[in-house]
């Protein structure tokens, strides 16, 4: 893994840990993202993480760009050292898959996508070799998702599956993206699952919905009155497949500022899910049910 | 004192000069895409530089005022009227209780800024009064004017009229226009040929030119340098595993049309940027129509800082020239 540094204008250092997509990569970009943040720099305005990448943005005008680009690389050698483990949470997501409202979008762009004769869904369980639907979703839930990067709107995360690479569902792009995506839509592209945090265009394959909001900006949703957002990079997300009885019954808890999120706290050890992720994963998830 | 919307105009929101802190989560800065006239508007009428206001878009709103207010409308060249007499644009004027602002057509560029003494008083967001229409977040009520909304303005001693900004100071693009771009983040992916060919290209700013971003059209394809698609990028030459993008990074998906990321820039993507344009053009692409050509010129660090400075002295000017 070769770092590469890059000014992006005047204003931002961009940083690739890695050309491709691991949870190394990723920690990697945590850690000096990490260690840059206590620095408390002068003139570091935002740090962005993402998933095998972060970008740093400055002013120019409190920090000479030279001198922005000595002292990020000198956090390079500081956050080789530190320990990979994380203090996080594991959150655990219902998802509605196959629903009716991605399925009637994904037919409205049917002639953008890879094999209009398939649903979203369908295609992407047969290019992986799985089987059907009921395989898919067995595949897609039944291991946890580590949230690697949020952003490109307000929130959405983009989750990067915690098994084997031989293992991890991939599928393409829609070849062009859509107008429409609606809220809350499980998405897929690449190696990164994502959730629709707002309705919106958007190009990945729709596999299903959540009753759950993840951004609400008036911040009347129970669980996001402290801050309009949920996901954070490091969080980790069970998808929890349900039924439409429950999702019906979920949007309507939602609504009435009753439902909560089933959240428990978790550490997360780098070296020990590359020793046993099957163990590391088990134990992640059995938080989530008071173990 | 408040505005009653008659008319909303095209695309007319609340801005001030933004709302960083948050591009990690995906909420980018928003505010006033072309800065330094909302900056000018705002000091003519005695407000504070980054005071909230309204970006029209195009077509200027229809506004019935409550009360006296000192008003001045900078940016593009949209002529503004009082009760159907026109004003001079970049210049404070006053609009008493019970008089309307209107806007003639659209003469050059494509952003008036609208200010009025005391600023426009929307709720504060995450620390600005700016709106991000596509997260529903600030500005007023989250989205873009409409007619019937009533604004409130904060309460201010009325500033004289007649104070104007000096032409040689009232910054636009030229035609062709041209944005001063530092080549880097993923320029490596293109042939040189072909990064030759995207400075030397004359593009036309297409249709889809917006908060988010500006598509640019008319030049020559881009020709990537041959590789094996990196584990999750996506097997098009043109994919990166997904990133976070800075402002002003110009992003080529499939080599075909560049798009500038501005104030509302989606936060990250899977598309490689091959460089990004300087923060002191950032002002002049919110200046820019559809089908208006421009050029990308390639510029140093060394050059990018200076041109920096130069807006800050233009800035700097504008400022003392009102004090």
């Amino acid at each position: 893994m070769t770092t590469r540094y890059s000014f992006g204008g005047d204003e931002h250092i961009f940083v690739e840990c890695s050309e491709e997509m691991s949870l190394d990569a990723f920690f990697k970009g945590l850690s000096i993202t990490n260690a840059l943040r206590d620095a408390k720099i002068k003139g570091v305005t935002e740090i962005c993480p993402a998933n095998a990448s972060f970008q740093v943005r400055f002013d120019p005008d409190l920090i000479a760009p030279d001198e922005m680009m000595r002292q990020l690389e000198a956090m390079e050698a500081v956050a080789q050292s530190a320990p990979s483990t994380l203090n996080t949470r594991i959150i655990e997501v219902p998802v509605y898959y196959n629903d009716p409202w991605t399925h009637e979008t994904g037919q409205r762009f049917r002639e953008r996508h890879q094999d209009p004769a398939s649903t979203d869904i369908e295609y992407t369980a047969r290019i992986n070799h799985l089987d059907g639907i009921d395989g898919f979703i067995k595949a897609h839930s039944g291991a946890p998702w580590f949230v690697s990067m949020v952003g490109f709107v307000a929130g959405l995360p983009f989750l990067y599956q915690m098994v084997d690479r031989d293992r991890q569902i991939q599928s393409p792009k829609y070849l062009r993206p859509r107008t429409d995506t609606p809220r809350l839509t499980v998405g897929h592209g690449g190696c990164f699952a994502c959730i629709y945090s707002v309705r919106g265009a958007g190009g990945y394959q729709m596999f299903g919905i959540t009753p759950m909001p993840i951004y609400d900006p008036n911040q009347k949703t129970s669980y996001l009155s402290d801050f309009m957002c949920l996901f954070k990079p490091g969080d980790i997300v069970k998808w929890k497949p349900i039924g439409r009885a429950e999702y019906d019954h979920t949007v309507a808890e939602v609504d009435a500022g009753r439902w909560q999120p089933r959240i428990a706290p978790v550490t997360f050890s780098l070296e020990e899910f590359r020793r046993d992720i099957d163990g590391t994963n088990a134990r992640v998830m059995e938080a989530l049910h008071g173990h | 004192m408040a505005i009653k919307v008659i008319k909303p105009g095209l695309s007319t929101t609340v801005q001030d000069l933004g709302r960083p802190g948050y591009y990690h989560i995906g909420i980018p800065t928003s505010g006033g895409m072309d800065t330094l006239s909302l900056a000018a508007a705002n000091l003519l009428v005695g407000n504070e530089a980054g005071a909230a206001v309204l970006e029209a878009v195009f077509l200027g709103p229809e506004l019935e005022f409550t009360q006296d207010a000192t008003v001045a409308v900078t940016g593009a060249d949209l002529p503004p009227k009082v009760d159907g007499v026109e004003q001079a644009g970049w210049t404070a004027f006053t609009v008493k209780k019970g008089q309307i602002l209107s806007f003639g057509f659209l003469k050059k560029g494509a952003r008036g800024y609208i200010a009025v003494s005391g600023g426009l008083d929307v709720p504060v967001v995450l620390g600005s009064r700016s709106t991000y229409t596509l997260g529903a977040l600030g500005g007023f009520e989250g989205r873009k004017l409409a007619a019937g909304d009533v604004l409130a303005v904060g309460p201010a001693a009325l500033a004289a009229a007649g104070r104007s900004v000096s032409e040689a100071l009232r910054r636009a693009p030229g035609v062709p226009a041209e944005l001063r771009m530092l080549p880097g983040l993923y320029w490596h992916r293109i042939t040189e040929q072909a990064g030759k060919t995207f400075f030397e290209d004359t593009w036309k700013v297409a249709p889809e030119a917006d908060r988010i971003g500006y598509r640019f059209k008319a030049g020559r394809p881009l020709d990537f340098v041959p590789r094996t698609p990196p584990f999750g990028a996506g097997s098009d030459p043109s994919n990166i595993v997904d990133a976070c993008y800075p402002y002003g990074s110009v992003q080529v998906p499939s080599g075909t049309e560049p798009i500038v990321l501005h104030r509302d820039a989606v936060s990250g993507g899977g598309y490689m940027m091959i460089g990004t344009v300087v923060s002191a053009d950032m002002d002049l692409i919110g200046q820019l129509q559809p089908h208006t050509p421009t050029r990308f010129v390639k510029v140093t660090m060394e050059q990018a800082l200076q041109a920096r400075a130069d807006r800050r002295k233009t800035l700097d000017t504008i400022a003392a020239s009102l004090a």
